[in-house]
């Protein structure tokens, strides 16, 4: 069903974090752009339909004081409603950088002030919702960023206090429309998921605890949460109750990335067995609860994966990173 | 970063280097009365490991290694444990020591990268602690301070979150990112390919606390369960039979971190194929470091508290060869590629109080400054005058 496609070589191998690919589809000018955190660096390239890589280019977290340069925690494309910026979280901060990488329009250095002495400093966790821009830290706080039209003028507009662990991932989908519906989530380290509506202030509509590991990833589509596990489990949330309406024992090891492609509602885990699935995602008629079907399996020989990724809206298409490995592998059905 | 890592790495690299001198020693072993004064024997190899662990478990220097710090490079914790092996009356060329750390690295690689739950790591340490405790079975009072670290890693990691363990667990694989070297015995176990590569595995148990996969459940809004489906998950799993014991003695039913050496088996590394990707490791290894004073910092800290043992005037140093032949170590030294040169920093810290506290004193003048063209040179300052000491 699926048939491996030339791989995109990268200048450094990927490390082994969660969320560890970013794509932004660009089908107007045919080309695809991947960003992949190495470890000091990151890479960002584009490459041509084929996967013929066009340009590349390294970025790296500001320096400041220690031992070593500090590690990138993610890099992330974040689509508002203007404008394209690239966000990219360290052990430092927080740096925002015009699509292409080529000029950083804003920085934001963490407040390492109240940590006990052995906490680990980082931000983590980024989603762009409508004209915010949601960024995550290791204290659970969530930053949210006012983000202009066009300029540099970008602003801290609010933290949002739901997590008392380190944040893991957001995920944000367009509000449906109606009142009262949940389009940002947040994830952290001890499983918790916070389910929020956004808007000039920030509203906390429900948590869903966690039981006793990390989820690594989320997702949010049509007001069902994808959360992925670091025991392997993938489980769908009704957003607006928070009620748990599927739990999908899908991986051996820990899960360290979802995606979705939302014209179809295909979902894409990927974890540190090696296994890649593509799940089908439904609201079923009489009920309007959540359903999942299983479409497609994938082992990837050898990898730790660490970051999985569709390449097109339909879903046809994927790319993969693994820890160690210096490119980025392709699949496609077309 | 993590701050915690450093012991964790240390303890089980460590164990790693015990395992292979033991094999190597045992290896080279004559029987006491037909050896020669330059052939090991029975008593030298106990006195070699004696030596090497009671440095390793001193409790100033197991209490420095326990303070909250980054992770050092490779290149400098190297320097940690060329001292650690010359703690006793054996001797290492350039050759054999660079071997010693190339399987040493590989071997904690390949039991991070399998561990089954971050967690797991701890048991790891803990597996290569009991093996020490083995090797040490007739000196209590090195016994002592070994349980005492043990103490000490309960205390320190006891309670940590699974999250804190994914964390501490990404920093261990950003440290040994990229290294592929091949290992004769990985190699012949089929635990690693032929381009250096571990395989993982697709079937056995899973991780204690995973369910197996292929299984869907779903539930309706008062959380009863609806329906049940499988799908065809790919690889063949079955349940983990129990979780591993993380008392200061118990079964820890994980085999990594045990000792894969036995008398039979050779201990070769190839050092061709290594890393194809040599841009990121260069830059990594030989790129100026404007950093690297800090590390000198910590490295001389926490190598000022390695108590060497004096040995009297009369016993001169027992080379140990971890290649078959001499000529095999000279090839080897010849022929080793620049990318994994380690360039080791040559400290020799002594125990001597008063040259520990001038030697703070001196590192203290070094400040860092914001201006690179001068920091430079005061780098190399401070490493010409540790080769004096």
């Amino acid at each position: 069903m699926f048939h491996r496609e030339r791989s995109v070589p990268l200048r450094g191998s990927a490390a082994a974090l969660c969320n560890n690919l970013s794509v932004l589809q660009l089908p107007v000018r045919n080309l695809t752009h991947f960003g992949v955190v190495h470890g000091p660096s990151a890479q960002l390239l584009s490459a041509a339909p084929e996967g013929v890589p066009l340009a590349q280019r390294q970025l790296h977290a500001k320096e400041g004081a220690g031992v070593s340069p500090p590690l990138i925690t993610q890099v992330h494309w974040c689509v508002l409603p203007f404008r394209v910026l690239l966000v990219l979280t360290s052990h430092r901060g927080i740096q925002m950088y015009e699509s292409d990488g080529s000029v950083m329009v804003y920085w934001h250095a963490l407040d390492s002030g109240d940590a006990p002495l052995v906490q680990a400093v980082f931000a983590r966790g980024i989603a762009a919702s409508g004209h915010f821009i949601c960024v995550g830290t290791w204290s659970g706080r969530v930053l949210v960023f006012d983000i202009p039209a066009k300029g540099p003028d970008i602003a801290l507009s609010e933290e949002l206090a739901g997590h008392q662990t380190p944040v893991t991932d957001i995920a944000a989908e367009p509000a449906q429309g109606r009142d009262c519906v949940a389009d940002v989530v947040t994830a952290d380290d001890s499983g918790l998921l916070c389910v929020w509506r956004s808007g000039p202030e920030f509203k906390l509509l429900t948590r869903i605890p966690g039981f006793g590991v990390p989820c690594s990833s989320v997702q949010l589509w049509q007001g069902a949460i994808a959360a992925g596990y670091g025991d392997g489990q993938v489980r769908l949330y009704e957003a607006s109750t928070g009620t748990l309406h599927v739990q999908i024992n899908a991986h051996a090891r820990a899960v360290c990335a979802l995606d979705l492609a939302p014209e179809v509602g295909k979902l894409l885990s990927a974890a540190e067995d090696t296994f890649v699935h593509i799940w089908k995602l439904s609201r079923s008629p009489e009920s309007g609860y959540i359903e999942v079907e299983h479409c497609h399996g994938e082992c990837v020989p050898d990898t730790q994966v660490c970051g999985a990724r569709f390449c097109d809206p339909s879903g046809s298409s994927f790319a993969v990173t693994g820890y160690d490995l210096a490119e980025i592998l392709r699949f496609s059905s077309m | 970063m993590s701050l915690r890592t450093l012991p964790l790495l240390f303890l089980n690299l460590g164990g790693e280097m015990l395992y292979i001198l033991d094999h190597r020693l045992r290896a080279q072993n004559i029987p006491g009365d037909k050896a020669r004064k330059d052939e090991w024997t029975e008593v030298d190899r106990k006195r070699v490991l004696n030596d090497i662990i009671s440095t390793m478990f001193n409790q100033k220097f197991i209490e420095e290694l326990f303070k909250p710090q980054e992770l050092y490079s490779k290149k400098a914790l190297r320097t940690v444990y060329d001292r650690l092996a010359h703690a006793s009356i054996m001797r290492l060329n350039q050759a054999s020591m660079d071997k010693l750390y190339d399987l040493m690295t590989m071997a904690f690689k390949y039991q991070v990268l399998l561990c089954p739950r971050p967690k797991d790591v701890l048991l790891v340490t803990f597996n290569h602690l009991d093996a020490i405790k083995g090797f040490i079975q007739d000196s209590p009072a090195i016994l002592h301070q070994v349980d005492e670290t043990v103490r000490r890693l309960t205390e320190t990691y006891g309670s940590l979150s699974a999250g804190e363990f994914q964390l501490i667990r990404q920093m261990l694989l950003v440290f040994f990112q990229d290294l592929h070297i091949r290992v004769s015995i990985f190699l012949k176990d089929r635990v690693q390919n032929s381009n250096g590569r571990f395989v993982l595995p697709v079937s056995g148990p899973v991780p204690w606390g995973t369910e197996v996969p292929g299984l869907i459940r779903m539930f309706n809004h008062k959380g009863e369960e609806v329906r049940t489906a499988e799908f065809k998950h790919g690889g063949s799993y079955v349940a983990a039979p129990k979780e591993g014991s993380f008392e200061l003695y118990g079964d820890r039913v994980l085999k990594l971190g045990t000792n894969m050496y036995s008398v039979n088996r050779p201990v070769e590394t190839h050092m061709s194929g290594a890393s194809k990707n040599v841009a990121s490791r260069t830059q990594d290894c030989i790129a100026p470091n404007p950093l690297a004073k800090e590390e000198l910092n910590l490295l001389a800290r926490l190598m000022g508290r390695m108590e060497i043992k004096k040995h009297s005037g009369t016993e001169s140093g027992f080379r140990l060869n971890l290649f078959t032949t001499d000529e095999e170590e000279e090839q080897a030294a010849l022929s080793r590629p620049e990318e994994l040169s380690y360039e080791v920093i040559n400290i020799q810290a002594t125990q001597d109080q008063q040259r520990n506290e001038e030697l703070a004193r001196i590192m203290g003048e070094f400040e860092i400054t914001d201006q690179p063209s001068q920091s430079a040179s005061k780098g190399d300052d401070l490493l010409a005058m540790m080769d004096e000491l």
